[in-house]
């Protein structure tokens, strides 16, 4: 009896001494993690926790290059309409089953019904077969340009490979096993949402040669395990948290707590994004005075970018203005007609203001008052337009209220809106396909504000067939140009948001989003 | 109050469908959102579905979590009563004596010193009082964690160490409350007549203070604590979002910002059900406090 006492305390001290040794890294992300299907939605926290578990054919690299990943080789017919793709060997999903052609097309064709740039691929698609377990084709109906650029997607919805059981699941419906291919298994058991995700090391996951850039690269692991920390969500416990080393990484440093951050010795701040996000205004099409053109370029000359990132961001080393709606540093960024925002002053906005013939209909400007990340802008519009002569309705909400208001295409003496602003992340309106704001067809536009014009419509069409490089980056930049002539919305500038982590910490790219492989723990 | 709740949610402004949606999410992809979660339906319709689930015991299903409420609540339960026990027992602890000690020496530097004291409890926030002691106890001095919780199961040291500052935070207010009621019940008590004639029989003052005057004074002080859980459910919300702690009060947030109705529901008939129980406990054991009460 003795004996076996005392095995038993061996053996649990052994196990505790084992879990003690664990390299755990412990992250705070930027937001809480409820929903673990990253095709259901497009919140950032679902993308991150799906490139933690699952793998992508394609990644996007730290230039904005597309880059095989899943993927060993892939041909293109000289029609440009057959796309055949041949999986590299050793992939496996974490219950031990291999990743085949049926599992990538179910994944797929999944994604096609809700991401908007695979809305638009499974537009060209006529049909998908996988005639090996390790080869999948692509039939199209008409040649289009941005086969790649869409299965390298690296934001929301991005194109994860799941197999083909759980990819079945109605699109419209959240899928209820995660298990991936990618380089960390989610452990469901200890997954208490509010309080902490987990992620243990995929040990069977095949890392690619190549170094990590982008999501493209070798997705090497090198922790045990990486705890989420989903209940630290106060800024300042957040940073204290970190000083005092009860977590390795923080996510968003907040703007106001900056210099106490990079003042601290023990702690670095990763360069690990280079194009960071974009805050936009966007108008309501649908509703008077913003149905006009005039009144909305009147806006565009009125809002000057600086005042907004000074009032917001307020650290000078975080910010840039911009002329591009694809966010500077990007493919297809240019200042391309921009002049009416960016050569344009107050005198100017009034002008163009008392020619639309606003007739002083106020202007309902939705503010969330408790999104520190963009609360301050409403104000610094409000006193712009009121300078150029509107009159303004700054109205106070939180922002779910907002976003539950904002899908209202009602008028606004039944609960409708003028105006809002936000901010993307720079791969998500990187390009004219997926920049929302650019979706022109009117009420059946895919974002909110419903702008209808026919030309941006077409051009935006000529961009998607077009497969020659100078010509698409001519076309992005005519469609730019357009979408300032008819002011579809209005670039406020840009900023970054800094991670900072312990310096035990290594191991950080350039990854333009919140990638957890490749970093050690010392 | 059920009927309250649920009315008061449908009125608030709010989708819970385009929050879960996302930020790039069609409209049209919110509508069918709404349409699975029953929100297309009539406001009676709703209702009469979720009557018939409470009538059951059942809670209904999170829109934000998808999972049970009851399950949810379940989970979050413990760190949320470790920090209330941990706190009544420290400001009744504290309070108490205090409350005892201010009326015995009435108008003296105590005494004062105590009104002082619960003018401060009361009148400076919860959060405030977290953040300074984090600073100088957690920062400045390294005693204990900023934040975080661990269960009891896991490690009992960690379990005590991540409580004491949460639960000293929160009986702040506490200790005002109930020192302030001691002190005026025990004052009270001290000018009766059976007073004056304990101390005439020549009892030690300790004994007429505890036996007699603060045996007296029992009724009021414990109603005052079961009117107090109602400040305590609400200091637990500051007080777990300020330190980290995955309790009911963090999740009540979390629910009011994602407009889960099912949660937010769920989580004020807890709450109702533990202040009608605390309160029924508290008026039982008056007749323990004092033998007229009779029930």
């Amino acid at each position: 009896m003795v004996r076996k006492v005392a095995a038993a305390a061996l053996l649990g001290l052994i196990l505790t001494c084992a879990h003690a040794q664990d390299k755990v890294l412990r992250i705070v992300p930027h937001s809480n993690l409820a929903i673990l299907d990253p095709i259901w939605t497009t919140a950032y926290m679902s993308r991150n926790h799906g490139y933690m578990i699952y793998d992508t054919l394609f990644g996007t690299d730290e230039k904005n290059q597309v880059r095989p990943q899943m993927v060993e080789s892939w041909t293109e017919s000289p029609d440009h309409r057959l796309w055949t793709f041949k999986l590299r060997k050793g992939l496996e999903f974490h219950d031990g089953k291999p990743v085949t052609g049926d599992d990538v097309i179910a994944s797929l064709q999944r994604w096609g019904k809700r991401d908007a740039m695979g809305v638009a691929l499974f537009g060209f698609v006529d049909r998908m077969d996988s005639p090996a377990p390790d080869t999948v084709r692509m039939f199209l109906r008409e040649a289009c340009s941005f086969v790649l650029d869409a299965l390298g997607k690296p934001s929301s919805n991005v194109p994860f490979i799941m197999p083909r059981r759980v990819a079945e699941t109605d699109a419209f419906k959240q899928i209820e096993d995660y298990t991936g291919s990618g380089p960390y298994v989610f452990v469901k058991d200890e997954f208490k949402p509010g309080d902490k995700a987990v992620y243990i090391k995929n040990k069977k996951y095949v890392p690619r040669k190549e170094p990590p850039s982008g999501s493209a690269g070798g997705k090497n692991v090198y922790v045990d395990r990486v705890e989420w920390n989903l209940a630290l969500r106060d800024g300042q416990a957040q940073v204290n948290a970190l000083k005092q080393g009860e977590i390795d990484i923080l996510e968003q440093v907040p703007f106001e707590l900056y210099e106490s951050v990079k003042s601290d010795p023990n702690i670095q701040l990763p360069d690990f994004d280079r194009v960071g996000f974009q805050y936009m205004a966007r108008f309501n099409h649908l509703n008077k005075p913003f149905d006009n053109v005039k009144v909305r370029r009147a806006v565009l000359a009125a809002f000057q970018q600086e005042p907004f990132l000074r009032a917001q961001v307020g650290v000078k080393e975080l910010y840039h203005t911009c002329a591009s709606i694809y966010t500077c540093g990007t493919p297809f960024a240019s200042d391309a007609g921009s002049d009416i925002q960016s050569k344009s002053n107050m005198k100017k906005a009034q002008e163009l203001l008392k020619e639309s013939g606003y007739d002083g209909t106020p202007i309902v400007l939705m503010k969330p008052t408790d999104l520190a990340a963009i609360q301050k802008l409403p104000d610094v519009a409000a006193q712009l337009m009121r300078q150029a002569g509107f009159k303004v309705d700054l109205q106070a909400m939180d922002w779910q209220t907002l976003v539950g208001r904002r899908a209202k295409k009602d008028p606004i003496d039944k609960g409708g809106w003028h105006m809002f602003l936000t901010a993307w992340q720079a791969h998500d309106i990187w390009n004219p396909i997926s920049n929302a704001a650019l979706d022109c067809r009117g009420e059946q536009s895919g974002w909110f504000g419903w702008c209808k014009d026919d030309r941006l419509v077409e051009l935006r069409g000529q961009f998607m067939r077009e497969a020659d490089p100078a010509k698409k980056k001519k076309l992005a930049e005519a469609i730019q140009a357009r979408a300032f002539e008819v002011g579809t919305h209005v670039p406020l500038g840009e900023y970054r948001v800094p991670m900072a982590a312990r310096k035990n910490i290594s191991g950080f790219f350039v990854a333009n989003g919140n990638l957890y492989w490749n970093i050690k723990k010392n | 109050m059920a009927v309250l709740v649920f009315l008061l949610l449908r009125l608030t402004p709010g989708d819970p469908a385009a929050i879960l949606a996302g930020d790039a999410a069609t409209a049209e992809q919110i509508d069918r959102i709404r349409a699975s979660l029953g929100l297309d339906r009539s406001i009676e319709a709703q209702f009469a579905i979720w009557l018939g689930q409470v009538l059951t015991g059942d809670l209904g299903q999170s829109f934000y979590y998808r999972m049970g409420v009851a399950t949810l609540i379940g989970q979050r339960l413990e760190p949320t009563l470790a920090l209330a026990l941990f706190t009544l027992v420290l400001s009744v602890c504290v309070a108490v004596p205090l409350g005892v000690l201010a009326a015995w020496r009435h108008g003296g530097w105590l005494d004062r010193g105590l009104m002082a004291f619960s003018v401060g409890g009361f009148s400076v926030p919860t959060f405030v009082v977290a953040y300074l002691l984090i600073w100088l106890v957690s920062l400045k001095l390294g005693w204990l964690p900023v934040q975080g919780y661990v269960r009891f199961s896991e490690n009992h040291l960690l379990f005590l160490k991540h409580l004491i500052l949460p639960s000293i935070t929160l009986s702040f207010i506490y200790i005002a409350l109930i020192a302030r009621v001691t002190r005026a019940s025990v004052l009270e008590a001290l000018g009766e007549d059976y007073i004056r004639t304990a101390r005439a029989k020549g009892l030690p003052e300790t004994r007429v203070l505890l036996r007699h005057a603060l045996a007296n004074a029992a009724v009021p002080i414990a109603t005052v604590i079961g009117i107090g859980i109602a400040i305590l459910i609400g200091g637990v919300v500051v007080t777990e979002s300020v330190y980290a702690i995955p309790g009911l009060g963090r999740l009540t947030v979390d629910a009011v910002l994602a407009r889960d109705f099912p949660t937010i529901q769920g989580l004020i008939l807890f709450f109702s059900f533990v202040y009608v129980m605390v309160n029924l406990l508290i008026d039982l054991s008056y007749a323990f406090l004092d033998p007229r009460i009779r029930y």
